[in-house]
């Protein structure tokens, strides 16, 4: 038998006591393990331990053909996991140096811009729930749902999307797709407005989030911090706006920043950014009224999959099928690194390829990965409490810290 | 700001690592150029601080792996300079069975990890960095998966045979 401590309420704790906050943790969301050294409440310092849903997503590309690796992004940010396809699609056209359509553009972008939304709708939802506001979470994640149900028109599944093919999509919106867009567009937003009622002035919530994890634009920048977690620091880094992509240029839309860094500035700079994704998609669906309905894919045939139906009538149809199921195209021996703006900061592919059919190399630039490496850090000298909200403001999934 | 392009990035660059670097090229508009490790952490303090050029912001670090060539494993670097919104690669090529480079994490806090990861996957080892342990394996791994020469799968594994599948 061994003897152990008894403490009664009178006896004073002089060590630091040790918590391992995860890999399970209800209030963690997620798989992350944090071991905590703990004066009181108070944290002296903590090890993030990572990796416990690797999956290897680097080394299964190496051997995959580039079509089949759009599944494997899928599971990275699995909030938004139409950024992910969008992207990795984007960066094997820039590779393959394949024009898309303006058309096939402005889809990519309503995509993208309601997995933006949807990501946000997670991340605020339960940031108000770790602070002890269930309602917001409940009542805004109906409109996520009304989100998978317009990827489900589009493509057939909800969470893991594998959305639009090399090229484009792999077949056109419905009419029922872009009804169900209108009527989110117009459902959402008094939704939205009665969620930052609920929040922004409200004192709870305010005196637990403002002047929690201040972080300064040098440290944010020191450890390549991007995002709404940058933005919320006062820098109006926004890939869509200094890179453009996807025909973002086009678009009428601001970058919103925030002043301090702190989790209130960065929840403050999520819900405006629903409000500028809807209006890029406002301003897409007019945008598509004068561009030719029909066309939802570039003119490339040597890597867009033809129709089943063609394959089986049409010999060229059944060549083009044939070479690119069977790797027979060359594909240019060139580096590129290509980036897109995910719901949590910069998402990088950096893809090196030798002219076969799968990539030689290919590296995510995870934002989530980047942006999680400052937790440790920063959560000294913080309450466990605060952490704990810390956390859940930096949006860090598990998929994508591990890939 | 103006942008600032790739020749005149390159003329300041050779202005002061005018024999230590090498240009590779320029793939879809990103200059690419190669240095050797014993100026690594120079350059990239010099891309990072010059008043004009100010790459303040580490994109990524990331390795490669050539087995046939005498360096075989690359370290590569992305910057981006967020002033001049402008890109720039640079790579590191290490000599066989002496995977040593040292350490940006005295430049960028964020090279951290980034540093670690490569570590885990390629066996670079990272000169002077705070905390060189693998970070997405296990701890007891002793192989570096990201090689080529590692494996995707176990060679051995028998339910995967064809004959299994009438193939």
């Amino acid at each position: 038998m061994q003897n152990h401590p008894v403490y009664t309420d009178n006896d004073p704790q002089t060590a630091p006591s040790t918590l391992n906050l995860g890999p399970t943790h209800p209030a963690t969301h997620g798989v992350f393990q944090n071991v905590l050294q703990l004066d009181g409440e108070r944290i002296i310092s903590g090890v993030s331990t990572i990796g416990y849903i690797h999956r290897a997503f680097e080394k299964i590309a190496e051997h995959r053909p580039f079509y089949q690796i759009t599944p494997l992004t899928d599971r990275l940010n699995y909030c938004s996991s139409p950024i992910n396809n969008m992207g990795w699609h984007m960066t094997v056209e820039k590779l393959l140096g394949i024009e898309t359509p303006k058309r096939v553009d402005y889809l990519r972008v309503i995509v993208m811009e309601l997995a933006r939304i949807s990501d946000h709708i997670i991340c605020n939802g339960v940031l108000g729930v770790d602070t002890g506001a269930f309602t917001g979470f409940l009542y805004m994640m109906e409109y996520r749902e009304a989100i998978y149900e317009i990827y489900e028109e589009v493509c057939g599944s909800r969470l893991t999307t594998n959305i639009g093919r090399i090229g484009g999509f792999e077949r056109n919106f419905n009419a029922i797709a872009f009804n169900k867009l209108r009527k989110f567009l117009k459902d959402f937003p008094p939704v939205l407005r009665e969620f930052e009622a609920l929040f922004n002035r409200n004192r709870i919530f305010v005196d637990r989030t403002k002047g929690v994890a201040e972080v300064t634009t040098e440290d944010a920048l020191s450890y390549s911090w991007t995002g709404p977690l940058l933005r919320a620091t006062g820098l109006d880094y926004d890939v869509r706006a200094m890179n453009p992509y996807s025909s973002y240029e086009d678009f009428d839309f601001d970058v919103p920043v925030g002043e301090k860094g702190d989790v209130y500035a960065r929840f403050l700079v999520r819900n405006e950014e629903m409000w500028q994704s809807m209006r890029i998609i406002e301003q897409a669906l007019m945008k598509l009224e004068k561009e030719p309905s029909d066309i939802f894919h570039a003119d490339v045939p040597e890597f867009y999959l033809p129709p089943k139906e063609e394959v089986y009538n049409n010999m060229e149809a059944l060549i083009y099928h044939f070479k690119i199921v069977m790797g027979e195209i060359d594909t240019p021996t060139s580096e590129v690194y290509h980036s897109v703006e995910g719901a949590n900061g910069e998402l990088g592919f950096y893809l090196v390829n030798d002219g076969g059919r799968s990539p030689y190399r290919l590296h995510f630039r995870r934002p989530s990965f980047i942006n999680y490496q400052m937790y440790a850090p920063m959560s000294r000298g913080m309450l466990l409490s605060d952490a704990i909200i810390n956390m859940s403001s930096l949006n860090v999934i598990a998929g994508e810290l591990d890939a | 700001m103006g942008k600032i392009t790739n020749e005149e990035l390159l003329k300041k660059i050779n202005a002061k690592f005018d024999q230590q670097i090498t240009v590779v090229g320029e793939p879809y508009g990103l200059l690419t150029i190669e240095t050797s490790r014993d100026h690594i952490i120079d350059l990239l303090d010099f891309l990072k601080n010059d008043t004009v050029m100010q790459f303040i912001f580490l994109t990524d670090i990331t390795g490669i792996h050539y087995p046939e060539q005498a360096s075989p494993i690359g370290v590569i670097y992305h910057l981006h300079s967020l002033v001049n919104n402008v890109r720039i690669r640079i790579k590191v090529f290490l000599p066989a069975d002496d995977y040593h480079i040292p350490t940006a994490t005295t430049v960028w806090n964020g090279a951290n990890w980034m540093e670690r990861e490569t570590y885990d996957f390629f066996g670079v080892i990272f000169d002077g960095h705070p905390d060189l342990r693998r970070i997405l394996n296990v701890d007891d791994m002793t192989a570096f998966p990201m090689r080529k020469e590692f494996p995707l799968e176990d060679p051995n594994r028998v339910d995967k045979k064809d004959y299994f599948f009438g193939r």
